[in-house]
């Protein structure tokens, strides 16, 4: 599926204007890894290219819990890539002081579902250092990775989708990638963005997900959306994981003679507006999908933009395919998943407003 | 097998089981006193006694109620394997001694609270082997009605308070019940329960700085089993000495492997909470488990020093000696006992796989308190609404 998704990537031609020219790699050939593995070699490349650069989290030495940060430290030492106690909040403080001393921290998050203790250090010290020191100091050198989603039988806390939470911050910025292809490229950027980024990893591709990855060191740019599939009777607009469950829809949809555009928005924060506005002026019809719970989840930003700036074009209202509004559940998973079919549904209650 | 056919032909044939031993062992709770193991390390304060009082009828049900656990353990890996059981498990066989320990010193109006490894503490707590089954397989009547999983055992009647997923965050609570406690006079105490990885969470010395200040009957308990998932105690913890962490309050060193000894600390502590605050427990355990039934257990610890634990340290084996030595039950009663602790077991999981599911209107209950008026929307946010009930 995901293999899928790569090979059909195309940047639409009247989108590049005003982007800047830049090396495509969707459709350079290179080795065939899974999600961890392309996250794996993102890591070897950035510790390599940057001396100053640090991984560390809990229990990353051995490899990590979901092997992203496999050989790292048998490659460049214990000094740069270590253990830490079990303390989100320590971690991250500790990230955002070793990147104001104008190193790279990768801070590692064992499940997005633990960000929380951590949550006062990322809103209120690492987005605002910039800030309020008057650009004396800055943490522009934080990564902040973390597996986020659902898994089939995650539960309560080894499922969710903070994203949301984190959009709401001026001064970071929200990356989620879709397969190994972009996952590379992505966190490559985060890693050398100047400023702090929250890189949320769909935790049930990690596995699944096997795509050609070119192995030389590439980035692809951050807040620049992607249109994957292109169509005309409805954009449809996701990220990470849920990109696949969408692809699957529109598949479905085409079937029945639904022609659907679906646009991977990559960076959440600052999100590609002019994209899938330009795709929503073609098309005239919006849907949005995230596991997250619908209400106050990234896709009502998203909806109300879109709202501003296309109302005249709109022939419907924006449509959002989300997780409910309930603690992600343990047996109930599959009906609170925003599924395929509760998608298509929607699609087509949409196009025939 | 055999062996199940030589249970059910005597469960046919001779009376209940606790009445059969009574005509050969002496259960009249003649009093006994057990050494413990090890003696007690102290920080700021005077060690309890290493003589325990017991009674012959504790000690058999020590024997019995730890077996029962270390069979509950063993049959929920089987389920989990078998995928019966989703999610994540987190197995306590190795450490029963502890749940065991406490439970014989308080009451149940004393509160206790831990993390996920829950599953002996709710039974010790009274929870029934067919909660316990039906709620890790999510069936309706399991303990949380199925909507927990493994890590969410709560059992109010008894002041279990569960159960809980984030690593750390419970101990905040257990002070927090420990002053609702103290205010309402209650004479009770609660115990916080947690490892030796969160022992290095700063919630837990927010939590314990506010239980001294206010003189709260809290007793934070660390069970030590030496590895934080997967890493060892002396890589997370530049002072393992938890019970020491506390710096000024009080704390008692105990091994975690013996459950009179446990016993002892725990009524020490309760006393000490009641008069003076709060205090900490180490307890040197162990599991022989991997941290979840993801971890197979022996990639940060070689299979030597597990079964050398297992050998030399292993809580039912010991108080099976103590048993055998004090004349309370012959070796054959005893395996005869675990054999019917297998066979209730069984049959309770056989009961807890016939248990339906939750209905699918359970995702929306309890999300609010009841009656609360919120909507909850289906897929395109027009056609369906569910009122959250």
């Amino acid at each position: 599926m995901a293999a899928l998704l790569g090979r059909s990537c195309r940047k639409l031609g009247f989108l590049s204007s005003g982007h800047g020219a830049r090396r495509s790699v969707s459709t350079e050939t290179g080795k065939s890894l899974n999600l961890y593995s392309a996250i794996n070699q993102a890591l070897h490349i950035a510790l390599d290219s940057d001396p100053r650069s640090f991984v560390f989290g809990e229990d990353v030495g051995f490899g990590g819990v979901f092997r992203c940060t496999t050989g790292l430290a048998e490659r460049f030492g214990k000094n740069r890539v270590f253990n830490t106690p079990l303390c989100e909040q320590g971690i991250v403080g500790f990230g955002i002081g070793l990147a104001a001393m104008g190193n790279r921290a990768i801070v590692e998050i064992q499940f997005a579902d633990y960000i929380y203790p951590a949550f006062d250090q990322i809103v209120n010290e690492a987005a605002k250092f910039r800030y309020r020191s008057g650009n004396q100091f800055n943490c522009g050198g934080l990564t902040i990775r973390a597996p986020y989603g659902a898994v089939g039988h995650g539960g309560h806390y080894h499922s969710q989708s903070p994203e949301a939470f984190f959009c709401h911050v001026p001064g970071i910025k929200v990356v989620i990638p879709r397969s190994p292809r972009e996952a590379k490229g992505l966190l490559l950027s985060c890693i050398r963005d100047p400023n702090p980024v929250v890189f949320f990893e769909p935790k049930w591709l990690y596995r699944q997900a096997v795509e050609e990855v070119p192995e030389h060191d590439y980035m692809i740019p951050l807040s620049e959306a992607e249109v994957i599939r292109e169509g005309n009777d409805i954009t449809l607009v996701g990220w990470g994981a849920q990109l696949t469950i969408m692809e699957q829809a529109c598949l479905e949809a085409e079937k029945e003679g639904i022609s659907c555009e679906l646009i991977d928005l990559k960076t959440l924060l600052p999100w590609d507006k002019e994209t899938v506005e330009a795709s929503v002026k073609k098309t005239g019809r919006l849907l949005i999908s995230h596991e997250a719970p619908i209400t106050g989840g990234f896709g009502a930003e998203i909806s109300a933009t879109i709202l501003e700036r296309c109302f005249l074009k709109l022939e419907a209202p924006v449509s959002r395919i989300c997780g409910l509004d309930t603690p992600f559940p343990l047996v109930f998973e599959p009906f609170y998943m925003p599924t395929k079919n509760k998608i298509l549904d929607a699609i087509k209650t949409t196009v025939n407003y | 097998m055999a062996l199940s056919r030589i249970s059910s032909r005597s469960n046919g044939i001779t009376r209940p089981f606790s009445a059969a031993f009574n005509r050969f062992i002496s259960t009249d709770s003649t009093p006994i006193t057990i050494e413990t193991s090890l003696p007690f390390t102290a920080h700021l304060c005077d060690p309890p006694s290493r003589s325990v009082e017991s009674s012959s009828q504790e000690l058999l049900d020590f024997f019995r109620t730890m077996a029962l656990m270390r069979r509950m353990e063993i049959a929920a890996d089987s389920l989990y394997k078998a995928k019966l059981i989703r999610g994540f498990c987190h197995l306590y066989d190795g450490q029963e001694a502890v749940a065991i320990g406490m439970e014989a010193a308080i009451t149940k109006k004393d509160a206790i609270i831990t993390a996920y490894r829950d599953h002996c503490i709710f039974l010790g707590r009274g929870g029934s082997l067919h909660e316990v089954f039906s709620e890790l397989m999510g069936r309706q009547a399991g303990c949380s009605k199925g909507k927990g999983g493994s890590m969410h055992f709560y059992k109010k009647d008894s002041s279990f308070y569960g159960g809980h997923g984030i690593v750390g965050a419970q101990v905040p609570l257990g002070c927090g019940i420990a002053f609702a406690q103290k205010y309402n006079k209650e004479e009770a105490v609660t115990f916080a329960l947690y490892g030796d990885g969160a022992a290095n969470q700063g919630q837990l010395f927010e939590a314990l700085n506010i239980s001294a200040l206010w003189d709260l009957p809290a007793i934070l308990v660390c069970e030590n089993n030496h590895y934080g998932m997967g890493t060892a105690e002396w890589r997370a913890a530049k002072s393992p000495s938890y019970y020491k962490r506390g710096d000024y309050v009080p704390g008692l060193k105990v091994d975690g492997m013996d459950a009179f000894a446990v016993k002892q600390a725990c009524k020490f502590a309760k006393d000490h909470a009641l008069e003076k605050g709060p205090i900490i427990l180490e307890m040197d355990t162990y599991r022989y488990h991997g941290h979840s039934m993801s971890d197979p257990g022996s990639t940060y610890r070689t299979r030597d020093e597990i079964s050398g634990v297992r050998q030399e340290r292993d809580p039912i084996e010991r108080i099976k000696k103590l048993v055998l030595s004090h004349d309370l039950a012959t070796e054959k009663e005893l395996k005869d006992m675990e054999k019917e602790i297998r066979k209730e077991v069984d049959d309770a999981i056989a009961k807890a796989k016939d248990c339906p599911m939750p209905e699918p209107s359970e995702l929306f209950t309890n999300v609010y308190v009841k009656g609360f008026g919120t909507e909850s929307f289906g897929p395109d946010r027009k056609e369906v609404k569910a009122a959250l009930p």
